[in-house]
């Protein structure tokens, strides 16, 4: 059933799991050899060239800041800590209330998205209603609709009531399922969910609350999984919409306090800035090390958006 | 496939239903239907009406007309930021997407350690939407940053990517050029499921590799590659943290590297010219909708639809 999510959920395809690889006239032993040693110095490479801007970010944290720029190696060979207090305290506010703030967002934001996606996406993919279709392409289009067309009549309509500052205009939404591209994955999700266990549940009387919280829930938790973790990514990364909403600076959240860090006075101390870089994606890839399988599932479905 | 065939076949069935389910579907359906008129609708019809008017968020909003069109037509950085935005969006979606296919393709033969290439070529793609690669990125082609300084080893000499109005958008390119992984993992998933058997009998009628690929491989894949380059342009269009960041909010230097977005979000939000502002955000949308308009049409010529 997982299969739901791949990018075409045919029958009967995801029976043979055999990569499909171009197949060669016959080619000597040591010719085949000779190319895979090839093939994997090369991928080899890209990945360090791939890594190394981040590892040199990392490396760079931990040396004094004097040297930074002129070191282009990935050794530490004098371990200097100093950045990391220096940078916690760099702004006024210690770092970790921006961290705490953007905890804050992030978990109201995952609670949000998982309620609201998940029923929403029930009635699309099981119960049949009026107007069904027109609304599942209503839905399918606003996932394409570009932020920026909704943002200022939003800023005004929460200044109106008062939520600038506030971290309401970045979780209420989230609870009003405005991240379609949620319900689209989990209506792939319950289609590939065999009906009959539904079925049987109307029969015995249970009614479409109990369907949902009792039967597909349980059932729908790689997809809810899925979810949960793409929220946390692309809440913790998101700037505009912070950007917009939260301009008091004790209110920051990280990717808008670590912009802050460009404007302050000590600029120049690129160590205490690489090193609250560093801090600031640690959950990210934590949450990438621990929710891989989930991930690269959901982006085959998705694009990442 | 995914959200855009969805549409495709939900836009040719015309069956009609019964609707048994209407009072149950209300209780599902209502955080969503609050959402889309609240959040989502309602502010669309509202910035389509303030972008007709004079609006700074102190006084009420003053009907002008078409003033904001007529101000566009004369506005140069509007022109600017066009001319960048494209730049950035024609040079990097296909860039991005050709890296993107070309390592899927390697990676594609039961290649060993498959999954630990994977997770490594991927994992930029989750880092490179973050404020801090953002501000790595201003300082590795900075004045004295690691680009500045390597590619001084080959006499470059002047003041670094970013400080050089000539070459700042590479930057920018290149960021976008290291998030491949993304796109990559949706080809790995297509390479997958095409059918071995045509494989098997083309190497039988003595196709080369490069034949199998361009008779065999790009065809059947080319739904997805339709796919990754739609979202791409969509997304990238809409760029704006990374533009931001490495210009510390200015576009600059000289405006190059002023995105569509993050001019608009200077008018809104800067300058407090919430009209002008709507009526950019509009013009993005009626942007982004062309394109993608267009993009359906061309794929009738190089799409192929196995179904």
């Amino acid at each position: 059933m997982t299969d739901a999510l791949q990018i075409k959920s045919r029958p009967g395809t995801d029976a043979q799991p055999e990569p499909a690889s171009p197949v060669r006239p016959k080619e000597s032993a040591a010719r085949r050899r000779t190319r895979s040693v090839l093939k994997h110095t090369g991928l080899i490479a890209v990945c360090l060239l791939m890594l190394y801007p981040v590892l040199w970010m990392a490396a760079s944290s931990l040396r004094p800041k004097d040297g930074i720029f002129s070191n282009f190696g990935l050794f530490v060979d004098t371990f200097n800590l100093d950045n990391y207090p220096n940078g916690w305290d760099a702004l006024g506010t210690p770092f970790g209330t921006y961290l705490l703030n953007s905890f804050l967002v992030v978990l109201g934001s995952v609670i949000g998205n998982l309620i609201s996606c998940s029923m929403a996406a029930y009635a699309f993919a099981r119960l049949r209603f009026r107007s069904r279709k027109v609304a599942f392409m209503i839905m399918l289009l606003t996932i394409m609709l570009p932020i920026h067309v909704l943002i200022i009549p939003q800023y005004v309509m929460f200044a109106q009531i008062g939520w600038i500052n506030t971290y309401l205009p970045l979780i209420v939404p989230k609870f009003l399922a405005t991240d379609a591209f949620f319900i689209f994955l989990m209506v792939q999700f319950i289609r590939g969910i065999p009906k009959e266990l539904d079925e049987a549940a109307r029969i015995d009387g249970a009614g479409h609350g109990r369907i949902f919280t009792q039967i597909m829930l349980p059932l729908m938790i790689p997809a809810l999984a899925t979810t949960a973790i793409f929220t946390f990514l692309w809440t913790w990364n998101d700037f505009f919409s912070q950007l917009v909403f939260v301009t008091e600076p004790d209110k920051y959240t990280v990717p808008v306090a670590l912009r802050s860090f460009l404007d302050a006075t000590t600029t120049s101390d690129y160590g205490a800035m690489f090193a609250m870089s560093i801090v600031s994606l640690v959950p990210v890839f934590l949450v990438f090390l621990f929710g891989q399988r989930f991930l690269l599932r959901g982006i085959a479905t998705t694009g990442g958006k | 496939m995914s959200a855009l065939g969805e549409f495709r076949t939900l836009r040719r069935s015309r069956v009609r239903e019964e609707a048994p389910d209407n009072k149950a579907a209300a209780i599902f359906l209502a955080p969503w239907i609050l959402g889309l008129l609240g959040i989502t609708l309602g502010p669309m019809i509202a910035s389509l009406y303030l972008a007709f008017t004079d609006y700074n968020l102190l006084q009420d909003p003053k009907w002008t007309g078409l003033d904001n069109i007529q101000r566009m037509l004369h506005d140069d950085r509007l022109g600017h930021a066009l001319q960048v935005t494209f730049t950035y969006v024609i040079v990097s979606v296909p860039l991005q997407l050709a890296f993107a296919l070309a390592i899927a393709l390697l990676l594609d033969r039961g290649i060993r350690g498959l999954s630990l290439y994977r997770s490594i070529l991927y994992l930029p793609s989750l880092l490179g939407a973050s404020v801090a690669i953002a501000i790595l990125w201003r300082l590795i082609f900075g004045n004295e940053g690691l680009a500045t300084k390597f590619m001084g080893l080959f006499g470059y000499d002047g003041p670094g990517w970013i400080a050089d109005p000539d070459t700042s958008i590479y930057t920018l390119i290149i960021l976008h050029v290291w998030t491949f992984g993304a796109p990559m993992v949706i080809f790995l998933a297509g390479l997958r499921q095409l059918p071995r058997e045509l494989y098997e009998a083309a190497a039988t009628d003595g196709a080369s590799r490069f034949r199998q690929l361009r008779s065999i491989t790009l065809p059947l894949l080319s739904p997805i590659i339709f796919f990754n380059l739609v979202l791409g342009i969509i997304g990238s269009f809409q760029s704006f943290t990374q533009a931001f960041v490495v210009s510390n909010g200015t576009g600059g230097p000289s405006d190059s590297t002023l995105f569509f977005s993050l001019y608009l979000y200077q008018e809104g939000f800067t300058s407090f010219r919430m009209g002008y502002a709507s009526a950019l955000a509009w013009v993005l949308l009626l942007i982004i909708g062309a394109f993608t308009a267009l993009n359906f049409w061309a794929s009738k010529y190089w799409v192929f639809y196995n179904d």
